[in-house]
């Protein structure tokens, strides 16, 4: 008697895959898999619980066996007791969760950054060394890795569910998760928040490489330009270099050293300068005036892509002076200095 | 009658003397018309339990759909536009036209005026027009379906709703409004009826535990949906007007529109299963001849649970970036309004002990309850917990969880109302063996259906993918073949139940020597209910009273 070659195959194939598990490839992995096991044993011991209560009351007072009920008002010790027990399982939950997501969601301080932008329907990772990555992602393992994440659309959520982590990707404000990962391999990454047509094929592949393989492949995917490189062009081609000078007379704050400071507005609010205070600022300048300064800037709402945002906020972010700034606007007004016809234009704006 | 034990408390009378009661609710008016323009709670009730059937099956056929594609990890049945209305069709339809109408709409109209010793509901011609605003809801959703269907999901996210799809929300999101009123205005009529319409001597504490639980959800209803109105309509201008409440580039939230969502739909999920525990406490006891074990613990819960209820709802957004402490609050507060739910489960499985129990229909359907919403509640438990919840949320661990509450509980403690309550509604019995296999069946198929997609949620499977990676279709054949069985579950009931309408032995008054005042009046029971008002003169589930009565009767008839 032989199994149908059909199901044999079904089994070999089955056995095989085994996909039963996710990988732990990421250092948080182990500790998500230990709560997902101490919360699988509280199910199956309180369903277990359950099932043989009723089993037991079914078979013990039956009516055959039992033929007329004794009536039990209720008892006092016997609730409190699954009152009690229930909730103190699910306080030691809780406690552990909250540690979890601390964890999870709290990137270390060496960590470092790379941008996705989520899109109808691709990934965009984009790193500070100018490297593109479309519906891929290349990271190496041993070193902690945040990405800044925003959507140009509608909501996405980022889940490489062998790393245990997910984030939701919001339009118009930046959100963050981190990871690091252990083991080199690929694995798989999901938009896990619907997003219309094309949802389910909104995944990607992320890939894992060892620290040498992984300068190897920075090098052989640059682009030419890194994203403060990009930011920098931008900076002068919009005219932001004309008020944020530098010069002790500008209109517009000195950005040199902003990143990371604490900022006082004009409604004497204090904040403190991080990547999505800069997109703010660039998108809705009006409700963002640094005291001392006139609300004279024009929103840029529209304007510049979610791409080019990431390059200003990447630019401003490393900018320590302003000495390039005052090369370009002093190349840009040699430039107009220089004879011209009269006749032609002169609000023509000089692109480096 | 036997006189032995047997392992039935069914009693029956006599098939060949007895007629079902020459007058009653079905049979006192007769024409279409009479039905269309009732006020009798009892005809609502029924109006209600034919539409939310048929808005189930429609649904079930969505579910059926959906399986079928995903039998394989390609893209083959059917395109991706078209899968994505199918899981949007399948959860609108179940949520707002069978699931929050289901238990309160049919068995809590057809039975708190009765269980309270009234004649109709506090407000009749409200009752109605709440069945017409269901109807009107329901239209407009079959229209949108029929003019090429929406796929926002049943969630409508912004501003994916607003902005991005040219599909028929605004048609379907009137019908939502639309049904919703009739939400309200059930649980605006049960409301006022339990607080002014109780016979003489029925204090709140002598009320059955169904009332109790319709009560809880009465208030989340009329307090909950009109923040879902709202939203709705907050999505219905951003589109036509582009409003701008939910859009960052003019300075609107998005996420707020989620936060007004579920302000309403985690209430609603409550909205949903509380009616359902009510039928469980009723059944449980009846079947083990106890009066259920700490009655006012229970009755309290649900209180409770109405209550925390309203305070949980950001435990759908933990990993939207909201901030990190009111995450903690949220988290903390999910897992208290899990410790109502546990004492309800340990409530009912203590009173058992001691009873006499036996087990018909409903009593399976019960058990099969208890061990699924145990198993729903539990899993709740992880994606409550902050850190669990990043990697199971948005995956098809949620898609079993919820199923498991809604289904597994719900769907089974509707069932277990449904053939509890027959013989009172129409008079006559179902078929017991062949309700027993549909029991069976329901819970095997339920399990083989909703298990593997726990594995396949810790996996990482997201949830509304029309294809997947191929590692995944062990689990998801086996998941399908589950929806197989469960579908012929479904199907089962409504052949013998229909049947039964015409060829099931006659009930009699009380085939369960039940306690409750609806099983003491003739089934089906007259338009007014009622000979006389009734007057509670015992606690409830009082089976010494019940014996006492039963005894009393055979005397004065002999």
């Amino acid at each position: 008697m032989g199994l149908s070659p059909v199901l044999w195959e079904f089994l070999v194939k089955w056995l095989h895959n085994s996909a039963l598990f996710p990988a732990e490839a990421s250092g948080i992995s182990p500790y998500v898999d230990a709560l997902y096991v101490f919360l699988l044993l509280m199910t199956i011991v309180g369903t277990a619980l359950v099932a043989v209560l009723l089993l037991v009351f079914s078979i013990r007072y039956r009516r055959e066996k039992n033929p007329v009920a004794t009536q039990i008002e209720g008892s006092t010790l016997l609730e409190a007791t699954w009152t009690i027990i229930p909730l103190a399982i699910f306080l030691v939950t809780f406690v552990w969760g909250a540690l979890l997501y601390f964890r999870i969601y709290n990137p270390p301080t060496n960590a470092m950054n790379i941008y996705v932008v989520g899109k109808q329907w691709m990934w965009k990772a984009e790193h500070p060394g100018g490297q593109h990555e479309i519906n891929a992602l290349h990271v190496p393992t041993g070193q902690p890795v945040q990405l800044t994440m925003i959507s140009q659309d509608v909501f996405h959520s980022f889940s490489i569910p062998d790393f245990r982590i997910k984030r939701e990707v919001i339009p118009g404000r930046y959100s963050t998760v981190w990871f690091e990962p252990t083991q080199v391999g690929t694995y798989h990454i999901f938009c896990t928040q619907y997003c219309g047509t094309q949802h389910s094929g909104m995944i990607g592949e992320v890939t894992v490489l060892t620290p040498e393989d992984y300068k190897k492949w920075l090098a052989q995917s640059n682009s030419g330009m890194s994203l403060a490189q990009n930011g920098e062009r931008l900076f002068a081609s919009m005219g932001c270099n004309s008020c944020h000078s530098g010069n002790a007379a500008a209109r517009g704050p000195n950005l040199a050293g902003v990143y990371g400071s604490r900022l006082t507005l004009t409604d004497g609010s204090q904040v403190l300068v991080n990547d999505a205070y800069i997109r703010d600022a660039i998108l809705n300048p009006s409700q963002h005036v640094t005291a001392g300064f006139a609300p004279i800037m024009p929103t840029y709402q529209g304007q510049i892509s979610e791409d080019g945002l990431i390059d200003l906020v990447e630019y401003i972010k490393d900018m320590q002076s302003n000495y390039r700034i005052q090369q370009t606007l002093v190349t840009s007004e040699s430039n107009q200095a220089a004879p011209t016809t009269p006749t032609q234009g002169t609000t023509e704006m000089v692109k480096p | 009658m036997s006189t032995a034990i047997g392992n039935t408390i069914v009693s029956l009378p006599d098939q060949s003397t007895a007629r079902l009661p020459k007058r009653n609710y079905i049979n006192n008016e007769h024409g279409l018309l009479s039905w269309l323009l009732t006020g009798d709670h009892k005809r609502i009730a029924i109006l209600y339990l034919i539409s939310i059937t048929f808005f189930f099956f429609i649904g079930g056929a969505f579910a059926g759909l959906i399986r079928l594609e995903l039998l394989t990890p390609q893209p083959d049945l059917v395109s991706s536009d078209t899968y994505n209305k199918f899981f949007s069709m399948h959860g609108i339809i179940m949520i707002f036209l069978f699931l929050v109408p289901s238990v309160p709409a049919t068995l809590g109209n057809f039975l708190i005026p009765i269980m309270l010793g009234a004649k109709d509901l506090a407000f009749p011609k409200i009752n109605l027009l709440s069945w017409y605003l269901y109807v009107i809801g329901g239209l407009f959703t079959l229209t949108a379906l029929v003019l090429g269907g929406v796929d926002t999901g049943w969630t409508f996210t912004t501003p994916l709703s607003t902005h991005y799809l040219n599909t028929h929300v605004i048609t379907t999101a009137m019908g939502i409004f639309v049904a919703g009123f009739a939400s309200i205005f059930t649980g605006l009529n049960f409301i006022v009826t339990i607080h002014r319409m109780r016979c003489p001597g029925m204090t709140w504490f002598r009320m059955p535990l169904f009332v109790w639980s319709h009560y809880a959800a009465s208030l989340l209803m009329v307090l909950g949906t009109p923040v879902l109105a709202i939203a709705l309509v907050l999505v219905a201008l951003e589109r036509t007007f582009g409003i701008g409440v939910f859009d960052p580039t003019k300075g609107g939230d998005p996420l707020l529109f989620q936060h007004l969502f579920w302000f309403y739909s985690h209430p609603a999920v409550y909205i949903m299963i509380l009616p359902g525990m009510g039928v469980i406490s009723e059944v449980i006891s009846t079947f083990s001849r106890k009066r259920v074990f700490g009655y006012t613990a229970v009755a309290f819960s649900s209180v409770a649970i109405a209550l925390f209820g309203f305070f949980v709802w950001e435990h759908h957004m933990f990993i939207m970036g909201v901030s990190n402490y009111s995450a903690l609050v949220f988290s903390l507060l999910t897992m208290l309004v899990a410790v109502p739910s546990a004492i309800k489960i340990f409530n009912w499985a203590f009173t058992l002990q001691k009873g006499s129990i036996t087990f018909e229909t409903p009593m399976l359907y019960a058990f099969g309850f208890m061990g699924l919403f145990t198993i729903g509640g539990l899993t709740g438990v992880f994606l409550g917990s902050l850190g669990m919840d990043i990697h199971l949320t948005e995956t098809y661990f949620i898609v079993a969880h919820f199923h498991f509450v809604m289904v597994g509980g719900m769907l089974m403690a509707f069932l277990a109302g449904i053939h509890f309550w027959w013989p009172k509604m129409t008079g006559r019995m179902y078929p017991e063996s062949l309700s027993k296999l549909a029991a069976v069946t329901t819970f095997i198929g339920f399990n083989l259906t909703f298990m593997p997609q726990f594995i396949l949620g810790y996996l990482g499977m997201p949830r509304r993918y029309h294809s997947y990676p191929p590692e995944f279709q062990v689990l998801n054949v086996l998941s399908t073949a589950g929806a197989t069985v469960l579908g012929v579950g479904y199907m089962l009931p409504l052949l013998y139940l229909g049947w039964s309408l015409k060829y099931g032995a006659i009930a009699g008054n009380n085939p369960w020597q039940a306690t409750g005042l609806e099983w003491q009046i003739q089934s089906p029971p007259l338009t007014e209910n009622f000979v006389e008002t009734p007057i509670m003169d015992h606690e409830a589930y009082d089976y010494e009273w019940l014996a006492n009565k039963t005894k009393h009767e055979v005397t004065t008839v002999g």
